[in-house]
């Protein structure tokens, strides 16, 4: 049996324990021993962003963290982004203004896009892209994901003004 | 079947024994967006990690000297939103930009850009044209190099068994001077340069350059430092005929070759090409210090 | 299966439609903006173990042996399969060659051709295992070029082969089929030609590049049954092919679809389905199989790569006279690239009489391509827009304006046998010409470019059923898969017809033990096939309703009318009643008469063709080549665009696909036959700070054989997009590329070459 290492994290706010090999990525361990699976694996090489979630607040792919490294660590996935009922203005707009065709690539897009709000809430749509330029979408060709950030940007600025 | 172990020691004498005393094949974990690739596509099979991430001396941005020390696994984020790093280098905080998305940069570190070592490296040019050293630790002891020694080709550097790069030195910035990076991709993200340009330059008082390196990535087996395209720079004022000689000797000094990425000449054309628009970027920054 | 379309289809021009051309949310949205959506890899059973699959490392090989002993020794393997656990079938066939892409048989076809599988109990012991597998392998000589295929002295891949359309062709050859397709007399018509254009095209393999890699769950009963989860565009197609090469009972085995997570045409044929399932008989434990995105590149079907000789005539009015095609299609180690559609379609849009068209498919040793959309038509229409535009140009005709002098109109018979009902080229090539785009000047600096394209659509065999339920609210099961929204639109289509809000509505997609044969998913036909079976099913419940109105009011059937949600008397003679509601009637006689349901089979008919005409602003960087989309705008005519944002949406996928097809993307291979670039680094595809954003202006001309008019939508927005930016281009730097990808070095060479050559511009 290979070498088995025991980590305790913090994921949405609820604390998990778990064992796993090193080359475990957190990715794998997310949604093989979590069952979080809303973070999906599109390349397994951080070309593509459909694994991107939050740790200690920063942005980064899953893929390629190490699930022993997250010891200790605050990681924020898709399933934490809806309080409750309440979807994030993100969310409610995406499916508005129908940025999502398919899917695969929206959980990766989201927890990307809300990181940017975060930090610029009134980004230009030149901002917008680049700061998704990470995360592929074969489906909808980014116009009407660039507007749903667009319009949540713009309501979460009314909101709290 | 032993499988591969991970260690995330806390000072640097212990990660030098981890790494001295190794067995089988080694790497140290900093931003892991190289090796955790690498290890998924199966071109390294690592016996043993060392994270040496809980090493305080390696996620450090301090001051030191009128200069800045960065520590060699600070994430590229808290670099390139360093204020004051940007202010004085805005031409290495282009190269950081460029290492990858800002997933990649959330974790990638210039450390492991440097010593991954392939020659398209984005950090490495700016680097090395602004004369960066990097302190080096292991088990015979400290030493502070030029950038442009560590790496010796794809994938090699000249750090011993047991050597970690712990920390890059950029020296303090006369008035007038200013750097720039700027690299050829098919795509405005995500690919690695096909060609990439770092140059550092210091002005007079009267516009006329005084000091200047001219780097080049993604041409030869390593980030070449090109005398040539250097001299062509110093003592002018970056006119037309300056920046043509300038984008020759760049050109000339490409060994490139031809892959997926880009064929020969191509990139001997294109580094010429660049050049001349980074060293325009940088003197135009220079101008406004 | 007869052919049959709704009697009478219903549609009217003047209906007042209270759903049908709205936006709602999606039902299945709210699953995928929280993450809930179960894709492929989202299934997670008890004991279910990990299998790999050990793929050769050699384009072309005969396979020897296979040693697997140290591999089903190592603990934590739970099963290993070969060739051997694969039924016989006789090479040549379709079965013969769907098994042998499964798991390779006799020889080893492409670099990442399967070769063996494990099961095991963690992805590390899979991954040990199969590293523990020894093949004998005896290589052999390669070739990856098509052209290269076809000449003598090549590397043949499958002896048995006999040129298809080739009389009398006795010799093993790697050219699968010559087609010959033609219509009049193209000599004639060239001779009666003032103008005359012939260019040469090539095209590169791409791919279809869904983010979602395939990936597959199968259990196996002690008794047989098979139950298979995976994501794909086609179950029922699946389930049969299973059926023919495991030889196993189609009742027997269930194929349940997940969410997919792209598929645009490659996911119509599996992988590692088969191979999941004699794991899972062997381990008899469920296994997981999914495909890292290196295999996806490696091992899964590309889209076709071409060449092309395109000629057409042009009398000096704008007449086309005449047009002549000569084309070789890749279709990678086995047949199966569709490409009859080329010849089909490429000048179908056009009022020509006079075509010929000569098209080989040849195999080489890569991967088996897969369809994508519009199989093999973008590749040649990139060809035939440039020549259209050439001719444009040298008789001084407006580039919009010479497609209108040609466009086919109804009563045109196309050269597959078809007499076009009412279309909407016409209409679409006029908004263009109207639209803020075309007629805003071209930015200086930059080049314009526009083209035009066409898909046939398609109809197809389909299944379904709409159940209403006891409070009124409704189910649908529907048998095509949700490429990109077609459950609410289809779900919007009920409710219209049953005078309820689309909120009351509810769709799934069948497994395949809950419907009858469902044709894939493809074609653009889904929102058009399945809402016709939805329609005809909400009808024939409707009927129903009726008859129990009647019932309860103790009328005759003929006295009841169903209007806007109510049944209603027919008229007052039949008496006054108060109108009920359909969950009134439902509340009231589902106790004691049953259910209230529609159901239908269909082989659908009528699907009306689409158009589009593509404007594309291109700068280009001249001192390295490097071209940047600056305003594209999508013209295209949806004969009635069910949901607005969804039509967008398509639109604006397909036209960013096609600029990753025109700029950068292409298969890299080596001397030694694999693939370079096997990964989203170097095969690369738009990112989001690529393009800018996709102006579309949907067309409405009606199909009257559906009761909405739609017409589909999902293929011809990628059929004219790498021509309208080669012709962008052209306009931009004076040559017109004829070879895809336009990439940096690629166009820096051409211009570098015409200023050597001091060609001036226009060299086409």
């Amino acid at each position: 049996m290979s070498k088995k290492y025991h980590v305790t994290t913090t994921v949405n706010g609820d604390e998990y324990e778990f064992l796993c090999e090193a080359q475990q990525t957190l990715l794998d361990i997310l949604r093989d021993e979590l069952m979080l699976s809303g973070t999906k694996e599109g390349c397994g090489t951080g070309d593509c962003g459909a694994c991107t979630v939050m740790i200690d607040g920063t942005m980064v792919c899953s893929c390629l963290v190490l699930a022993v490294e997250t010891e200790g660590s605050r990681i924020e996935t898709i399933e934490g982004m809806a309080k409750g009922e309440n979807l994030h203005p993100l969310q409610r707009i995406f499916l508005e203004l129908n940025g999502l065709q398919c899917g695969i690539c929206t959980p990766g897009i989201l927890i990307a896009a809300k990181a940017l709000l975060e930090r610029n809430p009134d980004p230009t749509e030149t901002e917008i892209r680049y700061w998704l330029a990470g995360n592929l979408c074969r489906c909808t060709g980014y116009d009407k994901i660039i507007r749903s950030v667009q319009a949540a940007a713009k309501e979460m600025r009314g909101a709290r003004s | 079947m032993e499988g591969v172990r991970y260690a995330a020691p806390e000072t640097l004498q212990a990660a030098v024994a981890l790494l001295a005393g190794a067995t089988g094949v080694a790497r140290i974990l900093a931003g892991g967006t190289d090796v955790i690739v690498q290890m998924e596509t199966d071109l390294i099979e690592p016996a043993l990690l060392v994270d040496i991430k809980k090493i305080k001396e390696t996620r450090q941005i301090a001051s030191e000297n009128g200069g800045f020390r960065i520590g060699a696994a600070v994430p590229a984020m808290a670099i390139v939103t360093h204020a004051a790093f940007c202010k004085a280098w805005p031409g290495v905080v282009d190269g950081v930009k460029l290492i990858g998305s800002i997933q990649i940069k959330g974790r990638a570190s210039i450390g492991g850009n440097l010593c991954n070592a392939s020659p398209a490296a984005d950090s490495v040019p700016a680097l090395i044209a602004a004369g960066a050293t990097a302190r080096i630790i292991g088990p015979n002891g400290v030493r502070d190099v030029p950038v442009e020694t560590i790496p010796l080709g794809p994938g090699k550097t000249s750090l011993a068994k047991g050597e970690i790069v712990v920390s890059f030195l950029l020296p303090p910035r006369p008035a007038h001077s200013s750097d720039a990076y700027q690299r050829f991709t098919p795509r405005t993200e995500m690919d690695i340069a096909v060609v990439g340009v770092g140059i550092s330059l210091t002005l007079d008082d009267r516009g006329t350059c005084t000091a200047a390196r001219v780097a080049l990535g993604a041409v030869a087996p390593t980030v070449l430092l090109v005398k040539d395209a250097a001299d062509a720079l110093i003592g002018t004022r970056l006119d037309e005929a300056a920046l043509d000689h300038l984008a020759n000797a760049a050109s000339a000094a490409c060994q490139p070759i031809d892959d997926k990425r880009g064929t020969k000449e191509f990139r001997v054309k294109i580094a010429g090409v660049l050049a001349k628009r980074t060293a325009q970027q940088a003197l135009d920054r220079a101008r406004k210090n | 299966m007869t052919a049959t379309i709704l009697e009478k289809s219903g549609f009217n021009r003047d209906r007042k439609l209270k759903i049908v051309g709205t936006s709602p949310v999606k039902h299945d949205g709210i699953d995928k903006v929280t993450g809930r959506a179960k894709f492929g890899a989202d299934l997670f059973l008890p004991g279910m173990l990990v299998g790999k699959i050990l793929r050769s490392p050699h384009p072309h090989a005969i396979i020897r042996s296979i040693d697997t002993s140290a591999a089903e020794r190592l603990p934590g393997v739970k099963a290993v399969v070969t060739r051997d656990d694969f039924p016989e079938i006789k090479a040549g066939t379709p079965g013969g060659d769907m098994t042998r892409n499964a798991m390779a048989r006799e020889k080893a076809l492409y670099d990442g051709h399967p070769v063996a599988a494990v099961a095991a109990t963690s992805e590390s012991i899979a991954k040990e295992a199969i590293k523990l597998i020894k093949v004998d392998y005896q290589v052999l000589p390669h070739v990856i070029d098509p052209v290269e295929a076809m000449k003598p002295g090549a590397p043949i891949l499958h002896p048995h082969v006999r040129t298809k359309g080739i009389k009398g062709e006795d010799q093993p050859s790697n050219v699968i089929e010559r087609l010959d397709l033609a219509m009049g007399d193209v000599e004639k018509g060239f001779a009666e030609a003032d103008v005359i254009v012939e260019r040469e095209y090539d095209t590169k393999p791409i791919h279809q590049g869904y983010i979602e890699p395939q990936s597959c769950v199968a259990t196996a009963a002690e008794d047989g049954q098979i139950e298979l989860w995976c994501c794909t565009q086609a179950p029922w197609v699946y389930r049969d092919r299973l059926m023919e090469i495991l030889k196993i009972d189609q009742a027997k085995i269930r194929v349940t679809q997940s969410e997919m997570g792209g598929g645009f045409g490659g996911k119509t044929g599996f992988y590692g389905e088969p191979v999941a399932i004699l794991l899972a008989r062997k381990a008899k434990r469920p296994v997981k199989i999914t495909l890292t995105r290196n295999e996806v590149f490696r091992a899964t079907g590309p889209v076709s790569g071409t060449r092309s000789r395109i000629k057409m005539g042009v009398k000096k009015d704008g007449t086309i006279t005449a047009a002549e095609a000569e084309l070789i299609f890749q279709t990678g180690a086995f047949t199966g690239s569709m490409f009859s559609n080329a010849p089909q379609a490429m000048f179908t849009r056009y009022n020509l009489k006079n075509v010929k068209t000569v098209s080989h498919e040849v195999v080489s040793n890569r991967p088996k391509v897969n369809a994508f959309r519009a199989p093999c038509v973008p590749q040649v229409v990139f060809g035939v827009e440039g020549v259209v535009d050439e001719l444009a140009r040298k008789i001084g005709m407006d580039p919009i304006d010479l497609r209108l002098k040609n466009a086919a109109t109804e009563g045109y018979k196309t050269i597959y046998g078809e007499t076009f009902g009412p279309i909407g080229f016409v209409e679409t090539l006029q908004a263009a010409k109207q639209c803020d785009h075309y007629k805003s000047p071209v930015p200086k600096g930059q080049g314009r470019g526009v083209a035009a394209g066409f898909w046939f659509n398609r109809g197809g065999e389909t299944t379904g059923t709409l159940n209403i339920a006891t409070d009124g609210s409704v189910t649908l099961i529907l048998g095509t898969s949700d490429v990109a929204g077609s459950r609410i639109s289809i779900s919007m289509m009920a409710a219209e017809e049953l005078g309820i809000t689309v909120d009351k509505v509810r769709a799934i997609m069948a497994d395949t033990h809950s419907l009858g044969f469902n044709r894939v998913t493809a074609g653009s036909r889904t929102t058009f096939s399945t809402g016709m079976v939805i329609v005809d099913s909400a009808r024939k419940a409707i009927t129903e309703l009726c008859k129990r109105a009647a019932q309860i009011w103790g009328v005759p059937e003929e006295g009841v009318t169903f209007e806007d949600g109510f049944c209603r008397p027919a008229s007052s003679n039949v008496g006054t009643f108060e109108p009920l509601s359909i969950a009134q009637i439902a509340a009231k006689t589902t106790p004691t008469q049953g259910a209230i349901a529609g159901h239908s089979e269909m082989n659908v008919t009528g699907a009306g063709p689409g158009f589009g005409l593509h404007i594309v602003d291109v700068a280009v960087d001249k001192e390295t080549g490097r071209v940047d989309v600056k305003r594209y705008t999508v013209v295209e005519d949806a004969g009635k665009a069910i949901h607005p944002l969804q039509v967008e949406g398509q639109y604006q996928g397909g036209a960013v696909q096609g600029i990753g097809w025109a700029l950068n993307e292409e298969y890299y291979y080596g001397e030694d036959g694999r693939m370079q670039n096997a990964s989203f680094l170097d095969y690369r595809m738009p990112v989001a700070s690529d393009v800018p954003m996709i102006g579309t202006e949907i067309v409405e001309v009606p199909n009257p054989r559906h009761p909405y008019g739609l017409r589909g939508v999902g293929e011809v927005p990628v059929v004219p997009t790498m021509a309208a930016i080669a012709n962008a281009i052209g306009a931009a730097i004076g040559i017109r590329p004829q070879s895809l990808p336009m990439s940096p070095p690629k166009l820096l060479k051409l211009m570098d070459d015409a200023r050597a050559k001091n060609d001036g511009y226009r060299s086409c």
